[in-house]
């Protein structure tokens, strides 16, 4: 039942419905791939262009092939396994690095009429979703899977058996485990609105009317801007993108966690990097900006709208995070840390409570005025103890360091 | 405590840098297409490139072979070895010459003290730097690669990357610093520049500095031929 959700399955599934279900999956591997292309691209134009570069622009119009010439180089370079690595987790780490993010492609619903059909499309005389599968974990599978990416990050570095790796990969692991707490609580907010961990219902349940008849009925305004901003935060954090790319600080750590990788290895950490890029945005869309939903301005050629909305959001965010990278300037660690728990975490698990309350308190008809002007009142509370706490901790500490060094 | 709107502002200068004028220029390092020639920078009047051996306006080698600036160099690049000239058919005017001459260009750092030691003004730097080689015997210039042709221009050797005007002003570094950097020269016309060019306007010093115009272009008077 695993994969009922989708109306493909609900006919009987013959042939036909296998031979589908196996183009949806050559056909997300191969988008996957290409935005992949795209976004390396992209990345080193943009950012050219804000540092009044050029950028790449000798390999094909425009410089496009300039990322398959780079893949090519890195294909015949030498494979090297450095002499006090652990070989076979050397060779696992990358699989371990790549996999989860082809995975989490596979949730993301990147079509379909949601005006009219319920977010569904005709492919061969069958209604599908356009996506690889909509299980009912939906977005939790999203959760796991980045969090196993942080075992490829880890595990690279432990075990290619040189210092400046291993402090990468302990950084990485520290940062994306903190981090994926702020994220989870902020998903948790959108979950709330929803009631349903599906990614699929989510969007449909963005796409219904909003406010006015005009604003649409995005999770971002519906959730308050709060959550998609510590989402946004968080997720260039989990993603270990500048300002959070202390994970490969170059000045500090040579190559971080990839160091020693050479060759395909190291193409498929690189590869891995953008395709978490472009899941990132994939699921900021789906989450809190309507995913593929929006109007259909031309009947007939229904499927196309979905597709087009969803990358026009989808080229929003990807431009966020190449801006972010050209505009600021990396985070210290303990600043970091501090942004992670001290402002992150309490704020989205704050956030969350105040959602919360809302809904209680519109299902037993309370007054909604009470229930806001209580919430405020207890999240300030909260937050002046928490404030309490961390001074008297940092005190603490602060006259430790005194005894114990004079 | 920094302005929060501070942040904000960031990203409106690094947006707005999306519309400006790009600073790169198309330079592929002479692999330039046709209709997509390599854009280059001008260079500098004072710029150090590679040298040159001047002549005289009759041909002669203007290097005496006196060794100094073999001798200044810091780098310990140039080798020069002199002879007596031949009484009928002398190479340089006077009793000697440089007989072999020799410059390494994996040692040159481009100071040009040797510029300044030389008392005929028989070595001067043109604006070339794009020249490379691929071993080491190819980066020792003897005088058939540094000296220069009939018409006082630096020779264009294949390996190097020449575009129209660079061997122009090869004399540029030392009439810009006034002979020997004395004071008196200001405004003198010290002596003469390349070969071929006649007499150039006189170095203006720096206690004229303060007048802008009165600087003289380093573009040339020509002397009718």
């Amino acid at each position: 039942m695993i994969l009922a959700l989708d109306p493909l399955y609900l006919t009987n599934i013959g042939l036909a419905v296998v031979l589908i279900a196996l183009l949806k999956v050559v056909l997300a591997f191969a988008i996957v791939l290409v935005a992949v292309l795209f976004m390396v691209w992209f990345e080193r134009k943009v950012i050219a262009d804000m540092q009044h570069r050029i950028g790449p622009n000798i390999a094909g119009p425009w410089g496009l092939f300039q990322t398959l010439a780079d893949g090519l180089k890195l294909l015949m370079k030498e494979d090297l396994v450095p002499e006090h690595s652990n070989r076979f987790v050397f060779k696992l780490a990358p699989f371990l690095a790549i996999v989860p993010a082809f995975l989490t492609f596979a949730i993301i619903p990147i079509g379909g009429n949601f005006e009219s059909k319920g977010g569904s499309v005709r492919i061969f005389g069958y209604d599908t979703y356009l996506q690889v599968a909509d299980p009912p974990i939906g977005i939790l599978l999203f959760l796991a899977m980045s969090s196993i990416a942080v075992y490829g990050v880890m595990l690279a570095g432990w075990s290619s058996g040189s210092k400046f790796p291993l402090l990468g990969s302990v950084r990485a692991s520290a940062q994306m485990v903190s981090y994926e707490a702020a994220l989870g609580l902020s998903v948790l907010a959108v979950i709330l609105q929803t009631g349903s961990l599906s990614t699929h219902e989510m969007v449909a349940d963005q796409a219904a009317g909003g406010f006015l008849g005009f604003i649409p009925n995005w999770n971002i305004i519906v959730t308050g801007f709060v959550p998609f901003l510590i989402f946004l935060i968080a997720g260039t954090a989990e993603l270990n993108r500048p300002p959070f790319d202390l994970v490969e600080a170059e000045q500090e750590l040579v190559g971080g966690f990839h160091t020693e990788y050479s060759s395909f290895r190291f193409a498929i950490f690189f590869l891995a990097e953008y395709l978490n890029t472009i899941n990132m945005s994939a699921i900021i869309v789906t989450l809190f900006l309507g995913g593929p939903s929006g109007p259909v301005l031309i009947e007939g050629i229904d499927w196309a709208w979905g597709i087009l909305w969803f990358l026009v959001k989808l080229f929003v965010f990807l431009f966020a995070f190449v801006w972010f990278r050209a505009t600021l300037p990396r985070f210290r660690y303990d600043q970091l840390m501090d942004l992670g728990w001290k402002l992150l975490i309490p704020l989205s698990l704050g956030w969350f409570l105040f959602l919360a309350a809302l809904n209680i308190g519109n299902d037993r008809g309370w007054n909604p005025g009470v229930v806001v002007g209580v919430t405020i009142v207890g999240g300030f509370a909260g937050g002046a103890l928490l404030m309490a706490a961390i001074r008297t901790a940092r005190t603490e500490r602060i006259s430790q360091e005194v005894d114990a060094h004079g | 405590m920094a302005d929060p709107l501070d942040y904000i502002r960031g990203f409106g200068v690094t947006f707005k840098k999306l519309f400006e004028e790009r600073l790169t220029l198309q330079y592929r390092g002479g692999k330039g297409k046709p209709g997509k020639p390599d854009e280059k920078r001008e260079k500098g009047l004072r710029f150090h490139g590679r040298h040159v051996l001047n002549r005289y306006e009759d041909g002669m080698e203007k290097c005496i072979g006196c060794e100094l600036c073999a001798g200044v160099c810091p780098a310990k690049c140039i080798y020069v070895r002199g002879a007596d000239n031949d009484p009928d058919n002398p190479t340089s005017p006077g009793e000697r010459f440089g007989y072999v001459y020799q410059i390494n260009y994996l040692r040159c750092i481009h100071c040009d003290l040797c510029v300044e030691a030389c008392p005929t003004q028989a070595i001067t730097e043109s604006k070339l730097f794009e020249f490379s080689f691929t071993n080491r015997n190819d980066a020792i210039y003897t005088k058939n690669e540094l000296l220069v042709d009939d018409n006082g221009k630096p020779r264009w050797l294949p390996w190097e990357d020449w575009r129209d005007g660079e061997d122009e002003h090869t004399s540029a570094w030392m009439r810009a610093t006034s002979p020997a950097g004395d004071h008196r020269y200001e405004g003198v016309v010290a002596w003469s520049g390349e070969l071929g060019h006649g007499v150039r306007s006189p170095e203006v010093g720096q206690s004229d500095s303060a007048d802008e115009s009165s600087r003289p272009e380093m573009a040339t008077t020509e002397v009718e031929q």
